[in-house]
C-alpha cells in the first residue's frame, strides 16, 4: 500500500468505529502469543459482556456520533501538532512535531479512553465505576468522565503514588470520587490494579472496571488502542499537512503502552515509519531499578494478558521504579510485546536523568512543561534525532502535561531550595 | 491414592471431604511443614483434611482477601522458593492426605508448565488447582498434566454460563472447585446461599465431584455444606487459626471440621 493509499483509507475513520485494519487479535484477544485472557473465570462472563457491548457500540453510528461530540466538545479534539524548532535544533537539527495530547481536557491522553468506556458504561446499564491510577491522570480523567456522565467513581492507587501526586489526589475528590489508597505490595500502580480487580469480582453485576491503558485481560487491549487510535490519525494528517510526507520516526512512552498504541496504529501500515517506544529506564537498566519491561523483561502472565514483564528466578513480579509514576509498571501491553517481537516497533530505555534533561530543555526551549512521562519519549527524539540527523522528522506524542509534576521537577533540580512545596507539606 | 478415590471414599462413608488449605512457607517452610501435618492429624477422636491445597505464594493474588494475602507475603518475605514446593508436597503426601497445589499461573508458566508437573508428580502431588487460568487458555498445561498424570482443577463461579460449566467440567480431573460467592478469599460469617444454585447447576453439566470455597470458617457451616457438596474447601480460617495458636490450634480445627462434614453422613438417605 502507498502512503497516498492508507491515507485515504484511514481518512473515512472516525473515532472507535470497527475499522478492522488487519492489526486485530484473534477471537481470544491474542496477538500472535500474547494477550488472552489469564484471569479468574468469575470475570469471564462480564469480560464476555464488555467484549460484546464494544463490538455492538463501536458498530453503532449513534453511539459513535455521541463519542465524536464529546471529544470534540468535551475534551477539545482534534488535539494540535506542534513544530518545536528550538528543541529540534538539540536533536540532531531534526524537524520534531508534538502531538498535543498535552492540550486535551484534564491534561493527557487518557480522557479519550476514558469517554468511550464510560459511555459504553451507560450504554450496559452499569452505574458503579472503579480504576486504577499511578500518576492520578487515568483517576482524574475517568473522575471526570463520571462527573460528567453521573457515574459512582472508586479510584484505586498506590499509597506510595498518592504521596508522589498529592494534588491529582484532591482533584479527583474535588470530583467526587472516592479515592483509595493500597498498601499492599509495592504500593504502587500493579497493586492498585490487584485491588481494583478485587473489587471488581466482589461487585462485578453493578460495577465497570474502566482499565486506563491497552494491558489486561482481552477486551481491554483491543478496545483502548482503538480509543486512542484517534491520537495517531489526526498525527498522520497532521504531519503530511505540515510536511507533505510521512514522518521517519514516531516515538511516545510506555508504561502499559496506551498512548503509544494509539499513535503507532495511524502508521502502521506506513512501513517507512519507524515506531519507537521509550521506557522507563530508571536508574539504569543495570541498577535493577527501571520499569522496563520490553526492554529487559521476559514473558509472563500479569493482570490477565500473556506479555513481557519484570519477574525474578521464581516468576514472582518484581517491583517497577521510575522518576515518573505512570511508567512504574511491571508489565506492559500484550500488542506491544507483539510488535517488539515482529520488530514492527522498537522499543528502547531512557534513564530518569535522561527524562529530566528533557523535561527541561521543552520548557525552556518551547514554553512546553510535559509530563514526566512524555519526556521520556522527548528523551527518545534527542537520541534519535541525533542518530538520524537534520534531514530527519519526528514526530513525538506529547500525551501530557506537567503540572501534576511539578513538586517532583521542584525536588529533582532544587527549584525551591527552602523545600517550600514538597509532598509532605501540601498534605 | 488419587482424587478420585479419596472422594470416592468419602462417599462411600457418606460425607463430604475435607480440603484444607494453607500456604506453602508460612510463615517458614519448616512451620508449615508442621501446620500441614497438623491439618491432616486432627486429634484423638477425629482425622483432619482428606486433601490438603498447597498454596504457592506469589506477589499479585488477585483472587486472594487479606488474609491469604498477608500469610503469602510473609512466607516470600521470609526467603520461600518455589523449589521448596515440592519437598512440601512430599511431606504432605508421606501423611497419607492427598497433596495439590493452588498456584497462580505465572510461577508455573515461568517454571515451565512441563517440567512444573513433572517434578510435582514426582513428589507425589495429584493435581493443581489454577484460579486464573481458565480452560480457554489452558492448552499447554492440560498436555502436561496428562503427560505426568496430574489432575486439572478449575474453578466455576455464580457468573458463569451453561456452556462455560459445560466447557470446564470437560477440560477438568479429579474435582472441580465451586468458588461458592462473587469475590474473593476470606472467611465470612455466613454461607452464601448462592453455593447451593452453583453446585446444582455444576452437577448438572458433570460426574466429578464439586468442592465448595471462599468462606466457610467454621464446623457449622462445613456440616453445611457437605450436604450439598462433595468437598468442603477451607483456607483462609486455617490460616487465622494457624496464627493465632499454632500446630496445636490447626490439628483441634481440623478434627472440628472433620466432626463438621460427618455430622450428617448418617441422615443422608
Ligand atoms: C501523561 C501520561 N503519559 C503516559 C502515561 C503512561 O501510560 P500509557 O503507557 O498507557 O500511555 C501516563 C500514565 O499515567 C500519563 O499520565
Amino acid at each position: 500500500m502507498t502512503a497516498r493509499d492508507s491515507d485515504t483509507a484511514r481518512r473515512a475513520a472516525t473515532p472507535g468505529e470497527a475499522t478492522p485494519d488487519g492489526h486485530d487479535p484473534d477471537p481470544g484477544g491474542h496477538f500472535g502469543s500474547y494477550g488472552g485472557r489469564f484471569m479468574p473465570e468469575a470475570l469471564i462472563a462480564a469480560q464476555d459482556e464488555l467484549a460484546d457491548e464494544y463490538e455492538k457500540a463501536r458498530n453503532d453510528p449513534e453511539f459513535v456520533a455521541e463519542l465524536e461530540r464529546l471529544l470534540r466538545d468535551y475534551a477539545g479534539r482534534p488535539s494540535p501538532l506542534t513544530e518545536a524548532e528550538r528543541f529540534g535544533a538539540h536533536a540532531g537539527g531534526a524537524r520534531v512535531f508534538l502531538k498535543r495530547e498535552d492540550l486535551n481536557h484534564t491534561g493527557s491522553h487518557k480522557i479519550n479512553n476514558v469517554l468511550g468506556q464510560a459511555l459504553l458504561v451507560k450504554r450496559m446499564g452499569k452505574r458503579r465505576v472503579i480504576a486504577e491510577t499511578g500518576a492520578g491522570q487515568h483517576g482524574v480523567a475517568t473522575a471526570t468522565a463520571c462527573a460528567l456522565l453521573d457515574l459512582d467513581c472508586v479510584v484505586y492507587m498506590g499509597a506510595t503514588d498518592t504521596e508522589r501526586q498529592a494534588l491529582n489526589v484532591a482533584r479527583m475528590r474535588l470530583l467526587g470520587a472516592e479515592v483509595r489508597p493500597v498498601d499492599t505490595g509495592s504500593a504502587t500502580l500493579k497493586d492498585a490494579i490487584n485491588e481494583a480487580l478485587r473489587d471488581w469480582v466482589a461487585n462485578v453485576a453493578d460495577t465497570h472496571y474502566l482499565l486506563g491503558t491497552a494491558a489486561g485481560a482481552h477486551p481491554f487491549p483491543l478496545m483502548v488502542r482503538n480509543l486512542h487510535r484517534i491520537i495517531g490519525e489526526e498525527s498522520r494528517e497532521q504531519v503530511l499537512r505540515h510536511t507533505g510526507g510521512l514522518p521517519d520516526a514516531v516515538v511516545a512512552c510506555v508504561g502499559g503502552g496506551s498512548n503509544a498504541i494509539g499513535i503507532f496504529h495511524g502508521f502502521i501500515d506506513d512501513p517507512g515509519v519507524r515506531l519507537v517506544g521509550m521506557e522507563a529506564g530508571g536508574h539504569g537498566l543495570d541498577s535493577g531499578e527501571h520499569g522496563a519491561a520490553l526492554t529487559s523483561g521476559t514473558p509472563g502472565t500479569l493482570h490477565g494478558a500473556r506479555s513481557y514483564l519484570l519477574q525474578d528466578e521464581d516468576g514472582q513480579i518484581a517491583e517497577a521504579y521510575s522518576i515518573s509514576a505512570g511508567l512504574d509498571y511491571p508489565g506492559v501491553g500484550p500488542e506491544h510485546a507483539w510488535l517488539a517481537d515482529t520488530g514492527r516497533a522498537e522499543y528502547r530505555a531512557v534513564t530518569d536523568d535522561e527524562a529530566m534533561h528533557a523535561f527541561r530543555l521543552l520548557s525552556r526551549t518551547e514554553g512546553i512543561i510535559p509530563a514526566i512521562e512524555s519526556a521520556h519519549a522527548l528523551a527518545g527524539a534527542l537520541r534519535l534525532g541525533a542518530e538520524l540527523g537534520p534531514e530527519a522528522v519526528l514526530v513525538v506524542n506529547l500525551s501530557g502535561r506537567g503540572d501534576k509534576d511539578m513538586d517532583t521537577a521542584a525536588q529533582y533540580f532544587g527549584l525551591v531550595p527552602e523545600a517550600g512545596i514538597t509532598g509532605e507539606d501540601q498534605r | 491414592m488419587s482424587l478420585h478415590e479419596v472422594f470416592r471414599d468419602c462417599a462411600a462413608q457418606r460425607r463430604a471431604a475435607l480440603i484444607g488449605y494453607l500456604p506453602a512457607g508460612f510463615p517458614t517452610v519448616p512451620d508449615s511443614v508442621e501446620l500441614f501435618r497438623a491439618m491432616v492429624r486432627g486429634d484423638g477422636d477425629t482425622a483432619g483434611c482428606d486433601v490438603v491445597e498447597i498454596g504457592l505464594p506469589y506477589s499479585d493474588p488477585v483472587m486472594d482477601g487479606p488474609t491469604i494475602q498477608t500469610a503469602s507475603g510473609e512466607a516470600l518475605r521470609n526467603g520461600f522458593r518455589v523449589r521448596q514446593l515440592f519437598d512440601i508436597v512430599s511431606t504432605v503426601a508421606e501423611t497419607g492426605a492427598a497433596p495439590v497445589v493452588m498456584t497462580y499461573w505465572n510461577p508455573v508458566h515461568h517454571y515451565g508448565p512441563d517440567a512444573f508437573a513433572r517434578d510435582l508428580a514426582a513428589a507425589g502431588g495429584l493435581g493443581v488447582i489454577t484460579p486464573d487460568l481458565v480452560p480457554d487458555e489452558a492448552d499447554e498445561w492440560l498436555a502436561a498434566a496428562r503427560q505426568h498424570r496430574l489432575d486439572r482443577i478449575f474453578l466455576v463461579a455464580p457468573s458463569s454460563t451453561e456452556r462455560r460449566l459445560a466447557m470446564t467440567a470437560g477440560a477438568g480431573s479429579g474435582f472441580l472447585y465451586a468458588a461458592s460467592v462473587m469475590g474473593v478469599t476470606g472467611a465470612r460469617d455466613s454461607v452464601s446461599g448462592s453455593a447451593r444454585e452453583l453446585v446444582r447447576r455444576t452437577r448438572a453439566h458433570t460426574e466429578l465431584p464439586v468442592g465448595v470455597g471462599l468462606g466457610v470458617r467454621t464446623a457449622e457451616h462445613a456440616a453445611e455444606v457437605a450436604q450439598f457438596a462433595d468437598g468442603v474447601i477451607v483456607g483462609s480460617a486455617f490460616v487465622e487459626r494457624a496464627r493465632q495458636d499454632g500446630a496445636a490450634g490447626v490439628a483441634e480445627f481440623a478434627a472440628d471440621l472433620g466432626r463438621g462434614v460427618r455430622r450428617n453422613s448418617t441422615s443422608i438417605p
